[in-house]
Formats: structure tokens, C-alpha cells, sequence
């Protein structure tokens, strides 16, 4: 903690000295021969998403039979290319919408898990978006999230130790762009949750910078050493933002991030990473997924929500560029829904459900799982899409592979881990 | 600092007369507690929320004993201001079946109109519609109500009322049996939960509270007890019709084949998350010496406690056809086959006088009142005490807030508040008016700790290091600005204090006191000092 102190004040020393430098943070640490940061960001679908819609199994026949009015076409189907299936292995396909992200698929970068999520029963939002944030399918006492215990196991073990950087000890290492800290990251580590950056400080009036200045010298010399200290990193992390200038944050590669709440929570992501704050882990969510009525198919309702989901996700992958070799993107939903769509053109809450991994370092190009199939006896319930990887093997795996955990067992308590499960999203 | 010096004595005195007390069992003779106004701030930021203007001045004149008896004994002190303030919130003496017939059901109804409305047309252009069918605000808005008025309550009495501790108590019983609002029908019975199942038992008898919730509807849905089921039960057998809840909690019947197509979350097989949360945080404690045999078991026991019908308010109710008739062994007692409700019944009577169970009741409240780490040599002192008054709640509340340790300079300061704690002793050291506590309620959940949304049954943490991170602590710096520069519409800081001492009571550092002296206004001093490390401690 103290060391990591100094560095940043002699990190903004050198920032006034040099002028505007913000990889500063990594070259310093770079030279000190640690190795590269990791990053991951996790993207929640609140509400289930119906990964039948977003990675179509076309070459399951059953699927047609299961949704006459909301399946979407085969590739092809159309002769003209829109409305239908983005192929992707001949069997699996992209919803149309997808399609900003197809490109990171042909690059090798993009993966999927598919038939995938938790070995619980529940069919309760509230409860199965909990059993993944905690990990814990089954268990409601579980009282932190399991990427709080990714930051304690790092926390206590570093992967590569070194002097004075910012990582373990940041107040930006895990960043929530949510109004709540999510379960996921809510724990004994600390965890940030903002919905601006640029609203972390303290607020002007009454000689708001006076005031301000005067909070900074009571916990400077506080004799109290939990609030003192956790002080000093608050007044050390606003005088890091106001370096990053959030206000003047221009996206690269030509990067398009919607305007939507969800495009700017990454936007800001992005934003945070290239600011080299010691940013490790972040949050965001999506919501709009419960679509129980008039999902529609190729257009619509569903469709409408994942062109916001995928040009967030192209735009944010597009923008880290390079920054991609050290990141990972994962997305999840509680659980998947109904193979037979219902009475009212929608799906009801099922079970398993597609994942997606991107980054520099992923296996991508690839549908991983083993495809359970839809017909009903095939079903899970007769009625659900099976599970065949539980999804504490994909995290697990994301975890010690590319986060560099060696021992993932006290993130994932109750849980036998076992590296032979893992999906192989890594090499 | 009277505290201090007075501490040793003190603390031989007392533990020669608390050994004393558990070897004759004579009843508690209250402490000599210092009344100094250091030692008044302690005791009021402990049994309470912090001290009002006037607080410590009256406690002065009465006497620190007196107080903690008269806080301990609510029922002989009338609460006018609060009755007045919480008058206008109507639905707080409602029932949950009220409360879902006026504010739920519309809600779903006008849902279920507007789903229809929209499938009829999504049949006319092949379902290529964009809108799905957005629920009304205003209608939302009057559904949300019921939880909006629970939580102002909350607000209202922590600050206003004479009842400190029973306000204090209510809280950490209520976190104690946690129920998260956001847990389907569950937002709509929180209230009948909290003054029902919480409210009357908190200076009760613990087996009381217990039995309480575990027959609450609220308690019974939030855990899924009421829809655990003996997976070989009647129902499965007769094959007989039965009933079912329907969308909007209508029942209807159905053939039993037919229920896994109609219902998938309809009963089917044993759930065992309420007998696990039961001996693990309502009781035992996760070390209180129970297996995963034992959980199955009390599990089995509480098969057919449910609920008349969740989404329409129903009240508890036993069903048989659901009840596991077997013989249970729980924790080493047997239950004997043919039993009923009384099964439950009984392993109430088994968990609430387990040795475990007083340890960790104990550990708990001594940690709300003492500290993080309670000293043990208390933690034994007041388990005993359960033990021995068979779970008095008053009395094992008593033997905390009548401990040496509970003024020991150990204790001073060693807690630090909960966003709650401390929204609700800014509010009332400033003697702010609340002309309305819905800013409050929205600041308790921009600070992290939503009202009644408190997602696992563990509760809300009673540790510092749930509540001090850098965000939290912008957060708390920024809402000490807003309150004291009369920022926060609806609550009206007339005149802040304008002593830093005033808001403490107590000591405050040298840096602090340095910044302070440089204000320029008294609303400065207030900001300054509400925002300031100690005022982060009670």
C-alpha cells in the first residue's frame, strides 16, 4: 500500500514534469519487468437472453419444428442475405444482428460456449442471476461474488510480484459501470461502482475545491488505519481521473460505440484500461432480455437489443485494438429459455444458454460444448436446452488461463475443479 | 475521557459481578456505567442512531442507566412524533392480501391486458412488431409504492423515534431474517413481514421470532419452502387433480401428469434452501455442528408449511398432501413418523435450544452492540444468558448493553456505520427536518445498501470492511456536503450546529479539528465534521 503511495505521487510529479503521458503507469511497471496486466471485462444479459435466437443452431432441424414463427432462416434461405443466419461453422449460426462481431470470429478471436450455464433447476431470474455472480448454484448464503474472490485470491498471491505498480492495491482494480456494485464483484476486496467516471469526486458549492482539499487533509493524517488509508486511495484515485480527463476521451480504430446506457458503460471501460489505472476487472449489464412476448426473430424485439449488445461489444473490442492480446470479453445470462416458443410469439424462461469469450488470447472461431440436441427427449425437463459445460468451468478456465490464478479452488468453493473440464477456450 | 481512566476498575468490578451472576442466576443488576457526556455519545450511537440536539443533555439528567433500561423498555415510553410523521403512509398498516389487491394485481392485470393486446397484433404483422408491451409507468410507480412507504418508514423512525433500540433491534432482526424485496411476490409482503413476523418479538422470546418467520409468507417464498414438497408424497401418488397457481396467482387444477408442461416451478420434490439457511443463519451458525443429513432432514420436516397463494397475498398454511410423513432425525432428536405441522414445530424447539444456536445469537447481537471481533469472555457471558432465560431476547440485549466491555475504551469507536447508520445520525445531528424521506431512502442505496433489497439471506454485513472503500466513502463525503448546504430536497437543516463537537460527541484529531477551524460558515463546520473520519464510527 505505501509503496504504491509514493509511486503515485511520484507518478503525478512526472505527469507535470513530462506533460501528458498516460501510459506512463505501464511503462513504469513495465520496466520493472512485471509482467503484462490482465484484464477482464464481464458483461452480464439480465433477464435471459434466448441464446437460441443469438447463436442458431440451423442445422438442428428440431429448432425449426420448436419455433414456427420466431426461428431465424438457415443461411441462405433469403438468397439475399439479410433476415437469416450469419454462418458460422455450417451448423451454428449469428443471429443477422450479430453481425458487427462476425469479424472478430473470422479472426479467431471470437468464441462460444454453447449449451452452457448452471446445473440448478431454478427458472428464477433472482435467483439464477445470483448462483452466477456468486458461482455458488444452490447455495444463497454465499455471501461475495465470485470475481471478489478472483481480486482476494490475486490479492493474496500476486502472479508475478512487483514493486510499487498499480494492480492489487488500485482503487480502479475492479470497476463496476453500474449505479450498484453487482453481486458478481460485491465482497471483501474493494470494488468500485460508478454510472460516469467523471462523477467520482467531490462535488463543487459551498468552495467545493476548499472543502474538498479540506476532507483530503483529514484523512491524510488520519490515526484511523482503515478509513485513513481507504481516504488517501479515494483522493489518490480522483487525482488519477482527472490525469485520465475523461471529458476528452476520443475512441480509436475508428471504434462507434452506441448511445445507448450500454455502449457508454464500455465506452468508459475502454476509456479506464487505455488510462492505465491498474483497471483488472470490470462490469457491465444489459438488460431487456425477458422477451416472453413477441420476441420476434431476424427483426424485432430481441433483434433490437442485440444490435445494441453487438455494436457495444465491436466498438469496445475495436477501440482497446492492440489492448485486446491482454483482455478478455465474457458474456453471460442467468439462464436460457424455452426450446418451443409459446403462445404469444415469445419464449419462456428455460435453461441452458450460449456464452461468448473474445480476446487476443482466445481460441476463437469455435462453438465449444457438446451440443446436447433439441428434440424433446434430448431436452432438459423435456422442455429446455441441456447443459453440457457448467458455466464455473468456463470462468474457472478464464480465471487460471488467462488471468494467471494458480489455485482457482477458493474462488470456486464446492466445486471440484478440474482443468480437464475446461472448454479449451485457451491454448 | 472519563472512559478511560475508569475503564480497569471498571471491568473488574463488572466481570467479578457478571461471574457472580451466572453462577447464582440472579437477575442482572444494572452497572455502573460513567455519565460523562463522552460515555452519553457512546451509548447513544450504540442503542441508537446517533444524538439529537438535546439527546445527550437529557441522558445527562436521567442517568445512563436509566436510559438503557427505559430504551429496553419501549412500551413505557410514548413515540407522538413518530405516529404523526408516519400517519400519511398508508399501506404500512395494510395486509399483504390488501396491499396485492390494491397495488399488485392491478399491475398484472393491466400487464396481462396490454401482452394480449400486443400478441393480437403481433398476429396481424407476423410478429415483426419492435415494442414489446412496456409496463405503464404510472401504474409501476403505485406497484412500487407499498416498498417506497416501508422504506420512508424505516427512514422516518430511525430518526425520529423515542424507541432507539427497538429501531435498532427491528434492523438487526430483520437483517438477521433477511428477505430481499426484489424476489418476485416478496416486494409486495415486506410489509406485513417486518410488523408482523420482526416487530413484536425483538424484546420477545427468540423461539417466538423464530416460529414467526419461518410462517411468514414472505420468509416462506424468499427461501422456497413453499413449494417443497415430499417428492413421493400424495400429490405424486393419487394422481389426483390438483391445484395449481396460475399466472396471476389463480389457482387452478391440473392432472398431475400434466404439471411439469403447465408449471415447471410448480412443487415437485424436496427444496432444502430454507432448513439450510434455517440452522445456518437463523440459528446454528455455519460451525453450529449440523450435516448435509440434518439439513435434509429439518427439509423433510417443513415440507407442507406454504402459502395459500404468493402472488395474491395469501397468509401461511399447512398442506398435507405436500408433508413428508416419514420419521426425521435432527440433530440427534427424533421426530417420529406420522407427524403433521408439528414436525416443523418441533425442530423450532430443537434449533432454538441448541447450545449453538445461543453462541451464535450472541456472537451477532454482541457484534452489532460491541464490536467486529466481540471479546469472547462476553460472547460466553451472553450465550449463557440466553440459555438460561430461554432465548429473553430483552434480557440478552440487557446483559450486552449492561456489559463492562460494551464502555470499554476497546469499544469506543471500534464500529464503523453502515451507510444506514450513518444517513440516518447526519440527519439526526443536524436536527435536519425530513419533509420527505424519499431522497434519504435513495441515498441509502446510492451508498450501497438499498432498503429491504439486500439480495442473499445472510443479511447485510456487521463488519467494517463491507463498508469502507473508496467509492463508499466519496459517496458519504458528498452526501455530507449535500445535507449541510440544505442540497437534499425534502430535508431541511434549519440550523446546522455549529460545533463539530455538537455532531460527534466525542474527541475529534488534530487534522480534523484543524480543517474545521478554517470553515467559514456553520454549514461548512457540519459538512466538515459529518464527513470526517470519526463521524464514519460510532
Amino acid at each position: 500500500m505505501q509503496s504504491r503511495r509514493v509511486f503515485l505521487k511520484n507518478g503525478a510529479f512526472a505527469l507535470v514534469s513530462l506533460g501528458f503521458a498516460p501510459s506512463f503507469v505501464a511503462r513504469t511497471a513495465y520496466a520493472q519487468g512485471r509482467a503484462r496486466a490482465k484484464q477482464l471485462i464481464t458483461i452480464f444479459q439480465r433477464g435471459a437472453v434466448d441464446g437460441l435466437s443469438v447463436v442458431v443452431p440451423f442445422g438442428d432441424s428440431e429448432y425449426y419444428r420448436a419455433r414456427p414463427s420466431i426461428a431465424i432462416a438457415r443461411p441462405g434461405a433469403n438468397g439475399d442475405g439479410t433476415g437469416e443466419a450469419v454462418d458460422l461453422d455450417g451448423f451454428f449460426g449469428f443471429n443477422p444482428r450479430l453481425r458487427p462481431l462476425k469479424h472478430f470470429w473470422d479472426e479467431r478471436t471470437l468464441a462460444i460456449v454453447h449449451a452452457c450455464g448452471s446445473p440448478d433447476a431454478t427458472r428464477s431470474h433472482f435467483d439464477a442471476q445470483d448462483y452466477m455472480e456468486t458461482a455458488t448454484p444452490g447455495v444463497k448464503s454465499t455471501q461475495d461474488g465470485w470475481l471478489n474472490r478472483y481480486l482476494r485470491a490475486r490479492a493474496a498471491a500476486p502472479a508475478s510480484p512487483s514493486v510499487g505498480a498499480p494492480g492489487p492495491g488500485s482503487p480502479f482494480r475492479a470497476v463496476s459501470l453500474t449505479p450498484q456494485l453487482p453481486r458478481m464483484l460485491q465482497g471483501s476486496a474493494p470494488a468500485l461502482a460508478m454510472n460516469q467516471i467523471g462523477q467520482f469526486g467531490i462535488r463543487g458549492g459551498m468552495g467545493g475545491d476548499s472543502v474538498g482539499a479540506s476532507f483530503e487533509a483529514q484523512y491524510a493524517a488520519a490515526a484511523d488505519r482503515i478509513l485513513g488509508g481507504t481516504g488517501r486511495d479515494a483522493f489518490d484515485a480522483m487525482k488519477m481521473l482527472k490525469v485520465a480527463d475523461p471529458a476528452r476521451y476520443q475512441p480509436e480504430n475508428g471504434a462507434d460505440y452506441p448511445r445507448s446506457p450500454f455502449g457508454q458503460a464500455l465506452r468508459q471501460i475502454a476509456q479506464l484500461i487505455k488510462a492505465e489505472v491498474g483497471l483488472e476487472v470490470a462490469f457491465a449489464d444489459i438488460g431487456g432480455w425477458d422477451t416472453h412476448v413477441n420476441q420476434g426473430s431476424s427483426q424485432g424485439q430481441l433483434a433490437n437489443r442485440l444490435d445494441d449488445f453487438a455494436r457495444g461489444i465491436a466498438a469496445l473490442v475495436t477501440d482497446l485494438g492492440r489492448r485486446m492480446a491482454d483482455t478478455v470479453v465474457l458474456t453471460m445470462s442467468e439462464f436460457g429459455r424455452a426450446v418451443r416458443e409459446n403462445g404469444n410469439r415469445g419464449t419462456d424462461h428455460g435453461h441452458g444458454n450460449a456464452m461468448m469469450a473474445i480476446g487476443g488470447s482466445v481460441r476463437g472461431g469455435k462453438v465449444y460444448g457438446r451440443w446436447p440436441g433439441l428434440s424433446v427427449e434430448q431436452r432438459y425437463d423435456r422442455r429446455d436446452l441441456a447443459i453440457t459445460t457448467d458455466f464455473r468451468d468456463v470462468f474457472s478456465e478464464v480465471v487460471v488461463r488467462h488471468m494467471g490464478v494458480r489455485d482457482p479452488r477458493p474462488i470456486f468453493p464446492g466445486y471440484d475443479v478440474n482443468f480437464a473440464k475446461f472448454p479449451g477456450l485457451f491454448a | 475521557m472519563r472512559i478511560r481512566t475508569t475503564r480497569a476498575v471498571l471491568c473488574t468490578v463488572a466481570t467479578a459481578l457478571a461471574t457472580s451472576l451466572v453462577l447464582s442466576g440472579a437477575p442482572a443488576p444494572t452497572s455502573r456505567i460513567p455519565n460523562d457526556d463522552q460515555t452519553i455519545g457512546h451509548v447513544l450511537n450504540r442503542l441508537g442512531f446517533g444524538a439529537r440536539p438535546g439527546d445527550v443533555e437529557r441522558v445527562r439528567a436521567m442517568g445512563v442507566d436509566r436510559y438503557i433500561d427505559e430504551q429496553l423498555h419501549p412500551e413505557r415510553i410514548g413515540d407522538p412524533d413518530v405516529e404523526r410523521r408516519l400517519a400519511g403512509l398508508t399501506t404500512l398498516k395494510m395486509s399483504s392480501r390488501q396491499i396485492a389487491e390494491e397495488f399488485e394485481i392491478p399491475q398484472l392485470q393491466a400487464r396481462r391486458t396490454a401482452r394480449q393486446a400486443a400478441a393480437k397484433s403481433g398476429d396481424k404483422d407476423g410478429g415483426k412488431r419492435e415494442e414489446n408491451p412496456r409496463p405503464d409507468p404510472e401504474m409501476q410507480r403505485r406497484a412500487n409504492s407499498p416498498l417506497v412507504e416501508l422504506s420512508e418508514q424505516k427512514i422516518l423512525r430511525a430518526v425520529y423515534s423515542t424507541h432507539q433500540l427497538q429501531e435498532v433491534l427491528v434492523d438487526f432482526w430483520f437483517n438477521h431474517f433477511n428477505v430481499d424485496a426484489r424476489k418476485g411476490a416478496d416486494r409486495f409482503m415486506l410489509t406485513e413481514y417486518e410488523r408482523e413476523a420482526i416487530r413484536p418479538h425483538v424484546f420477545g422470546k427468540f423461539r417466538d421470532l423464530l416460529e414467526a418467520t419461518a410462517k411468514s409468507p414472505a420468509m416462506l417464498f424468499y427461501l422456497d419452502n413453499w413449494m417443497s414438497a415430499d417428492p413421493e408424497g400424495p400429490h405424486v401418488e393419487r394422481q389426483a387433480p390438483r391445484v395449481v397457481r396460475g399466472p396471476f396467482g389463480r389457482p387452478f387444477l391440473v392432472e398431475p401428469q400434466r404439471m411439469a408442461r403447465q408449471n415447471p416451478n410448480a412443487p415437485k420434490g424436496l427444496n432444502e434452501n430454507y432448513g439450510r439457511e434455517l440452522m445456518e443463519l437463523h440459528t446454528l451458525g455455519v460451525d453450529g455442528g449440523y450435516t448435509q443429513k440434518d439439513v435434509t432432514e429439518v427439509a423433510r420436516a417443513f415440507t407442507g408449511w406454504t402459502i395459500q397463494n404468493p402472488r395474491m397475498g395469501g397468509g401461511y398454511r399447512f398442506e398435507p398432501r405436500l408433508h413428508d410423513t416419514g420419521q426425521k432425525v435432527v440433530l440427534g432428536h427424533v421426530i417420529k413418523a406420522g407427524g403433521d405441522e408439528s414436525d416443523g414445530r418441533q425442530v423450532l424447539d430443537i434449533l432454538a435450544r441448541y447450545p449453538s444456536t445461543a453462541r451464535f445469537i450472541a456472537t451477532k447481537l454482541a457484534r452489532r452492540f460491541v464490536a467486529d471481533t466481540p471479546p469472547p469472555d462476553l460472547v460466553d457471558r451472553v450465550a449463557a444468558r440466553f440459555t438460561e432465560t430461554n432465548g429473553d431476547l430483552r434480557e440478552v440485549t440487557r446483559a450486552i448493553l449492561t456489559s463492562p466491555e460494551f464502555v470499554s475504551a476497546d469499544a469506543y469507536r471500534a464500529k464503523v456505520k453502515t451507510p444506514f447508520e450513518f444517513i440516518v445520525s447526519a440527519v439526526r445531528g443536524t436536527g435536519a427536518e425530513i419533509e420527505d424521506a424519499r431522497p434519504l431512502v435513495r441515498q441509502a442505496q446510492e451508498q450501497g445498501m438499498p432498503l429491504y433489497q439486500c439480495q442473499p439471506p445472510t443479511g447485510y454485513k456487521d463488519t467494517a470492511d463491507a463498508w469502507v472503500n473508496t467509492g463508499a466513502l466519496v459517496g458519504r463525503m458528498n452526501f455530507a456536503l449535500s445535507l449541510a448546504s440544505n442540497k437534499l430536497r425534502g430535508i431541511v437543516v434549519a440550523q446546522a450546529p455549529q460545533s463539530a463537537w455538537d455532531l460527534v460527541t466525542g474527541e475529534l484529531s488534530e487534522s480534523t479539528r484543524a480543517t474545521i477551524a478554517k470553515a467559514t460558515s456553520a454549514p461548512q463546520v457540519a459538512a466538515l465534521t459529518l464527513g470526517s473520519p470519526e463521524f464514519q464510527r460510532r
